[in-house]
């Protein structure tokens, strides 16, 4: 049941989601991703943009590395839906025959990688932190890490197209655009009628805080088992805020219920890269690291000198977090007065 | 109201076995456990049951000792009970392991929704779900907080990451739960005694499914694993601050301050 005329396949697509005609930044990462993927094989870069009213940003997709904008703007496409959005793709993907189709592993990302998948009877490997091409055998190499256990794995996808791969938002660094890239726009014709179609979308509800989303956060401070109260927390969320941070956290805190899910970094939540992570009684297990290991500059506190956070950390103090942290709360408030 | 809700046996601890030859996952290296996400699947179908009646299946792919976890949905209140199990399907990824339960939603025939869990604890995925809608050429509706059903439409509350919609279509369809949606009721022993007593958990083989044995196992499986490695992640070397907590507090905000951090 392998594809058949496998070399009949050719380039690399990416999946561009927007929301409002706002594109998912894992959208933009991947593009960027897919760029330098695609110059390995010395393919082109194919952007897939639907929804309606989004021609405006196609140009924005050229400068991030795509070669050609396929742009599906109709308004049977203004919401996500799979049924809509998976037609529209399978009959791109049966006309164009990309090898590489790269989806961000957002909410609608997981949703549709893998309807795409079957329709298309090929295979999709979910949640990737890294890519890498094998350029002698043309696959591109999907790799994720194994829940529970410092193991990662390469999965390939050897004998079917094209080779789907989901990625984790933030896990790809973002570069910044070159506007002298010039591509392609393709229009194309939607040829489906809302009649048709089996699933509406009554209503979204969009929440209204304005805080700035962990994944986009400069600065995180994060608790792990060394913060084993309520107080602690309080204790850190000075901090943060002293600092200008977001808080996050590995997964014992939002267990114990001291702080919200959405707040979790690592395997099973959120991956971030920000300039500056602060690690309070963070061991650095891979269930919490493969969420954080790209922050540039990594500060670790722990009484456990053995704690694998130390293993990759920048800076690390060996300290008791009740300790250390309201010491630093007492200097950053110092230096602040004296300003 | 005929459901029919899809589980998968995990292991229990962290520790999973590979095979080094095929680069799978051994799952009888260990104890397995009833995924938690799909308790909230057969939760969510008992109390679609207790408002407007109709038959609970639970079906799964996996090792005979998977039939533990079926048990253990049998006890929670499930009617019935299937298990998929056969050599042929092992090393089956998540296209494969699709596509032999898609044979046997065929074979069952009469269900008006399908159920699962939002992803396994294992694998993570979340991909069964949506595969085994498509190959059944049904609407999925994914990570519903709450189910609402009308004479013949449902209605959930879809999860997302900056907010919810409501999604609506007609049965049959898929629908896969989110943890929030309700809280799993923990069988009472006597009722999980009487799963292993009373209650038959039905095993299907190939032989039994039909299909195209290429799509089955690990021949069927489109993905492979190519390598399996531990990731040794270290950064360079680490600036160790020591002293007391006044004296490296001092030290820590004069680097972040050099570095342009505060």
């Amino acid at each position: 049941m392998s594809t058949d005329n496998l070399e009949e396949y050719n380039g690399l697509c990416v999946f561009i989601e927007q929301r409002d005609g706002n594109p998912a930044r894992v959208s933009l990462e991947l593009l960027d991703e897919g760029r330098t993927l695609a110059d390995k094989l010395g393919a082109d870069v194919t952007a897939i943009l639907i929804g309606e009213n989004v021609s405006g940003i196609a140009q924005e997709l050229i400068y991030y590395g795509a070669d050609r904008v396929i742009i599906a703007d109709d308004p049977i496409a203004k919401d996500y839906r799979t049924e809509v959005y998976t037609d529209i793709i399978v009959e791109q993907v049966l006309k164009e025959k990309p090898e590489i189709l790269l989806i961000g592993a957002t909410c609608i990302g997981r949703d549709l990688a893998p309807r795409l998948s079957a329709r298309l009877n090929t295979g999709c490997t979910a949640d990737c932190t890294e890519l890498d091409i094998d350029t002698e055998m043309r696959l591109i190499i999907a790799i994720k890490p194994f829940f529970g256990r410092n193991l990662m794995a390469d999965i390939v996808c050897p004998f079917h197209r094209p080779q789907m791969v989901t990625v984790r938002p933030g896990v790809m660094e973002l570069k910044a655009q070159d506007r002298g890239r010039k591509g392609e726009l393709i229009y194309i014709d939607i040829n489906l009628k809302e009649a048709d179609t089996k699933v509406k979308v009554l209503e979204t509800v969009r929440s209204t805080s304005d805080a700035v989303s962990l994944e986009e956060a400069d600065k995180v401070v994060a608790a792990g088992m060394g913060v084993d109260n309520q107080e602690g927390f309080e204790m850190l969320k000075e901090l943060a805020d002293l600092l200008g941070a977001q808080i996050g956290t590995t997964s014992l805190p939002v267990d114990a219920g001291w702080i919200s899910e959405d707040k979790k970094i690592g395997q099973t939540g959120k991956t971030i890269r920000p300039r500056l992570y602060i690690g309070c009684g963070v061991s650095g297990a891979i269930q919490h690291s493969a969420g954080m290991i790209n922050s540039e500059l990594i500060v670790a506190i722990n009484t456990n000198p053995k704690a694998d956070i130390f293993n990759f950390a920048d800076y690390g103090i060996i300290g008791d977090v009740s300790k250390i942290v309201p010491a630093l709360i007492k200097e950053l408030k110092s230096i602040k007065d004296l300003t | 109201m005929d459901i029919v809700v899809c589980i998968k046996q995990v292991p229990e601890t962290n520790e999973i076995g590979w095979d080094p030859k095929t680069g799978t996952l051994i799952r009888e290296s260990t104890g397995g456990i009833l995924n938690p996400n799909d308790k909230n699947a057969i939760e969510a179908a008992l109390q679609l049951r207790e408002k407007h009646g109709g038959l609970i299946t639970a079906i799964s792919m996996g090792p005979p000792q998977a039939g533990d976890a079926l048990r253990e949905a049998l006890g929670m209140g499930a009617d019935k009970a299937i298990l998929l199990s056969d050599r042929q399907f092992a090393g089956a990824d998540t296209l494969s392991t699709s596509y032999a339960l898609s044979l046997a939603l065929k074979k069952i025939v009469r269900f008006d929704l399908i159920l699962c869990g939002k992803e396994s604890s294992d694998g993570m995925t979340a991909q069964v779900g949506p595969q085994l809608a498509e190959l059944l050429n049904l609407p999925q509706l994914t990570n519903a907080m709450e189910i609402i059903i009308n004479s013949n439409s449902v209605r959930i509350k879809q999860k997302l990451e900056d907010g919810f919609r409501i999604l609506k279509t007609s049965f049959p369809a898929l629908i896969t739960v989110e943890r929030e949606m309700n809280q799993p009721r923990i069988p009472p022993m006597d009722s999980i005694m009487e799963a292993y007593r009373e209650k038959d958990v039905l095993v299907w083989g190939v032989g039994n499914l039909g299909g195209d044995k290429e799509r089955i196992g690990l021949k069927g499986s489109p993905t492979q694993s190519r390598k399996v490695y531990t990731k040794i992640v270290k950064k360079g070397e680490i600036t160790l601050l020591e002293g007391e907590p006044d004296k490296v507090a001092r030290e820590l905000i004069q680097i972040l301050k050099n570095k342009d951090l505060l």
